[in-house]
């Protein structure tokens, strides 16, 4: 059995692509490592109520082939089509998809940034704190919520970073009851005004706006712009930050730091793009204004490789609209049908949108001045900034790869998602785009004896 | 103006840089990515004695075994020197008997081997699968971490290190004698240029007018998740890896060396296949791969692998690397086409690369690894 078309990812690009194109009349299967569809935007306890955007997505899913929990390792050509390995399910089964055109929607993940005693309980990623609340979950560092509160009831929680999904997080945070005494946002208005076009009518307003919209934050929390969490204390967990403010560069101006006590920190810097599928598959790469590298697309979102598509975030952070107006594109293309001329103009006012908010908050380079050097930079094998500058310093390292092989961050089992744009960074370079031949662990057992899908 | 230039920071460059400079030479290093950027940053470690026939390759391979020891006691412990020992195991009968005469005549050149009967293979490694012929053991099969290597042998070495940096020419006088090379950020002038660049060891000879045939041989390596310590005691491979290393065929061989290394993660690599500078993935490959750790040890069925990686080793046809002068340019020496042993292989080139650039005599015979030894034909002058 092969698909026209296999979908890989169940966020809004995914969901929209596959949608489209099994209404297209195309046979088309979508497969998701998580158990839930709605990507990272729309995530949902199983079991409890599906969000409106989402039912009414998957309400259209009707005539898809929809394999959740399948985590995609790999996926390689055979002869003309194209062959999807899968982990699937929570006993790590071995599955097999053959597709004759294969759709990358596969998303973005949270930028971490570190800093001294980023690594104690109670600091959690932003977009992590949102994600678990939107799954049932408590939030570390707030305890069990109280019978009849919400999940982060009481703490008082500092959200700390860069970009408008800061905005997001306290909002989210706030609705579930917690305290969020003060948002950090590295930016500052200026850097609305000095990129784009796009942005620059009036932005005071828009950063304002962007960062700072909801009427529910407005009478508690103070927005602090130019400004960064540059350490967390606290013994054996966290109990205060110290917000320092910045440069243009983002370099912690001295004796500006204060502490701020708090339960917690919801820490992020933005997204970055999901790569390895495609840059396993040798699709070209382009760099996003804010330094990441994001895979590259035509109009009709067709990669530099023929018979491979992508949209959404893995083509460039840019939200859940445009990732669903992408993957609208996508399914249109790989259907053999030109995409309207208005939806080519909504994607191009949507992503010149959001490279302009990408430039905005680009980490600047200064940030490198708030780690000291027993700050752990990759956690998961604890080596710390010192030992990295050593080894671009005393060793040859000049890039994350050789900065790995001299010291082993990255290599651990997170292999790099979280410590990667750092390391490039004090190597001197913006990250180079991630290559992992196996997006996700998979057993030997599976690797020996690879299903093979039929024709 | 320094003695040589360098082309390469790759583990073989470092250890000619290394020895030029225990030599009493100036050396300048030049390479166009960081340290370990190419077939380096993507080997294994493997320092083997057992794997190679009574030979040339052998000889170098002993020497190598020897310097390395030094070199343990040189270098910071962060280079991993570790002497753990090798475990070639023979699933029959008739492996064991070939294993045997192989080990016959390793014993006959200074190797030190002993045969392991079935019934003590659980002594040396407890997890082995069951229902094996026997093994033979070699002590001397040693490891280091590569790109450390490189690194430490480099700043060892104290030479002046350009990273960054491409050699695009290289230049000669009138006379056809080389006289330095040009790079991306100007000339580096010097009477001696090494070509210490692995796998791309043609394109640079290529640059000097001269053929020198490497290819890329691709191999893959797999990681598992972290695992007890001890799983795997030594670097354990089944007989048949030896037939795989000496083919020159450019389907996919495999074999599968298992080894537990310092993190707990054990290593299973490699293949071996000649298909170009292909980097996507092969599922075949990592197939093969897996299949033959879980056949040596089945309690790693259930284990997952984290990472897989690749290199593209530097191959010659006869398996022999280029070590020394090129009688055909006068200045230009070759320390090149290693393939799967250059990091076990660097020390003694190091060393012969060291004796000839100061004219000394050879601490071996190099007259197997002369570099103009293969056919001219191929366009030598474009
Ligand atoms: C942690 C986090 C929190 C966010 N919170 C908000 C928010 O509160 N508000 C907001 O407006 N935006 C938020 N965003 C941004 C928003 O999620 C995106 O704009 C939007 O979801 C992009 O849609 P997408 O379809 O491109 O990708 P995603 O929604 O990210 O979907 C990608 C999907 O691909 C799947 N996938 C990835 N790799 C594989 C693989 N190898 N095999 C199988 N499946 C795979 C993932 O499981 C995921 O479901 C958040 C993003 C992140 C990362
Ligand atoms: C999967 C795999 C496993 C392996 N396992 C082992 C093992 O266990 N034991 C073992 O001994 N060997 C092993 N090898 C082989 C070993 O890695 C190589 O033989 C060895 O690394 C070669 O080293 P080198 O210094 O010659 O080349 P390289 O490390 O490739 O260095 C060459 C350098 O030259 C530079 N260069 C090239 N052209 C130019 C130019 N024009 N200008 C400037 N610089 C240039 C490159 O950037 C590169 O850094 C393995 C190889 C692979 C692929």
């Amino acid at each position: 059995m092969t698909a026209d078309l296999a979908v890989v990812g169940a966020g809004p690009a995914g969901l929209t692509a596959a949608a489209t194109a099994a209404r297209l009349g195309l046979d088309v299967t979508l497969l998701d490592a998580a158990q839930r569809p709605g990507g990272q935007l729309y995530r949902h306890p199983a079991g409890g109520p599906v969000p409106r955007p989402v039912r009414r997505l998957v309400r259209r899913l009707d005539r898809v082939t929809h394999l959740p929990h399948h985590h995609v390792w790999t996926v390689v050509r055979d002869g003309d089509t194209w062959l999807l390995h899968a982990v699937a399910g929570p006993d790590e089964a071995p599955a097999a998809v053959r597709a004759r055109a294969v759709l990358l929607a596969t998303g973005a993940y949270e930028r971490q940034l570190p800093f001294p005693g980023w690594t104690l309980p109670g600091v959690v990623g932003a977009g992590g704190a949102q994600a678990m609340l939107k799954g049932g979950l408590a939030l570390p560092g707030t305890g069990a919520p109280p019978a009849g509160t919400g999940p982060g009831a009481g703490g008082r929680i500092v959200v700390a970073g860069s970009g408008p999904l800061l905005l997001a997080v306290a909002t989210t945070l706030a609705a579930a009851g917690a305290r969020v005494p003060v948002l950090v946002e590295a930016s500052g208005p200026a850097a609305y005004a000095r990129h784009a076009a796009a942005l620059a009518r009036n932005p005071a307003k828009l950063f304002q706006g962007a960062l700072y919209g909801g009427a529910l934050l407005h009478r508690t929390t103070r927005l602090l712009t130019r400004h960064a969490v540059t350490a967390a204390h606290g013994t054996t967990r966290l109990e205060a930050v110290t917000v320092t403010r910045l440069d243009p560069d983002w370099r912690p101006v001295p004796g500006t730091g204060r502490r701020v006590p708090c339960d917690a920190l919801a820490v992020g810097h933005g997204l970055v793009p999901q790569l390895e599928l495609a840059t396993g598959l040798g699709c070209a790469t382009r760099r996003t204004p804010d330094g990441t590298p994001a895979v590259e697309v035509d109009a009709e979102q067709r990669t530099s490789v023929p018979g491979l598509w992508a949209a959404g975030e893995t083509c460039g952070v840019g939200g859940a609209e445009l990732a669903s107006a992408e993957g609208e594109i996508a399914a249109l293309s790989v259907a053999g049908r030109r995409p309207p001329a208005a939806a080519a103009r909504r994607r191009a006012r949507l992503r010149a949108f959001a490279d302009a908010l990408a430039a905005a908050h680009r980490p600047g380079p200064g940030w490198t001045d708030w780690l000291d050097g027993a700050t752990e930079v990759c956690r998961c094998e604890e080596v710390t900034a010192a030992r990295i500058r050593a080894a671009v310093t005393d060793l040859g390292a000049r890039d994350a790869r050789s900065v790995k092989l001299l010291t082993r961050a990255g290599m651990g089992w997170c292999q790099g998602r979280t410590c990667g744009p750092a390391v490039a960074r004090l190597a001197g370079r913006d990250p180079a785009p991630d290559r992992r031949p196996l997006s996700c662990p998979v057993p030997l057992s599976q690797l020996a004896q690879p299903p093979g899908a039929e024709k | 103006m320094p003695d040589a230039v360098i082309v390469g920071a790759g583990v073989v460059g470092a250890a000619c840089a290394y020895y030029a400079s225990r030599a009493g030479l100036t050396v300048t290093v030049v390479d166009r990515g960081p340290v370990a950027a190419g077939t380096t940053g993507a080997g294994e470690g493997n320092l083997l004695v057992s794997d190679k026939e009574a030979g040339p390759e052998l000889d170098l391979a002993l020497l190598s075994t020897r310097l390395w020891r030094e070199l343990a006691g040189t270098l910071p412990p962060e280079t991993e020197y570790e002497r753990k020992g090798g475990l070639v195991v023979a699933t029959d009968g008739a492996a064991l008997t070939a294993l045997r005469a192989f080990a016959e005549g390793q014993t006959k050149a200074g190797v030190e081997a002993y045969e392991i009967p079935a019934d003590g293979l659980g002594d040396l490694e407890p997890h082995l699968a069951p229902g094996l012929a026997g093994a033979f053991h070699y002590p001397e099969d040693a490891q280091v971490q590569p790109a450390m290597a490189a690194a430490q042998l480099l700043r060892a070495a104290r030479a002046d290190v350009r990273l960054g940096q491409e050699v695009t020419a290289v230049l000669t006088d009138r006379g056809g004698a080389v006289r330095g090379v040009r790079t991306s950020h100007g000339d580096l002038h010097a009477p001696a240029v090494v070509n210490a660049t692995g796998t791309w060891g043609k394109a640079l000879a290529r640059l000097a007018g001269v053929h020198l045939p490497v290819l890329p041989r691709r191999g893959f390596v797999l990681v598992t998740e972290p695992l007890p310590p001890r799983l795997v005691r030594h670097k354990v491979y089944a007989a048949d890896y030896i037939a795989g290393v000496a083919s020159g065929s450019a389907g996919l061989r495999s074999s599968a060396v298992v080894e537990g290394t310092p993190a707990g993660t054990v290593l299973i690599g490699a293949t071996r296949e000649r298909v170009g500078f292909d980097r996507t993935l092969s599922t075949e490959a990592l197939r093969r791969l897996a299949a033959r750790a879980v056949d040596l040890f089945p309690v790693l069925a259930g284990v997952r692998a984290i990472r897989a990686y690749h290199g593209f080793r530097p191959y010659l046809p006869d398996h022999l690397p280029a070590i020394g002068p090129d009688p055909r340019v006068p200045g230009l020496y070759h320390a090149c086409g290693h393939e799967g042993a250059g990091i076990g292989l660097a020390p003694a080139t190091g060393l012969l690369v060291a004796a000839a650039l100061c004219d000394d005599p050879p601490p071996l015979d190099p007259e197997p690894f002369r570099p103009d030894r293969f056919d001219d034909t191929e366009g030598a002058a474009s």
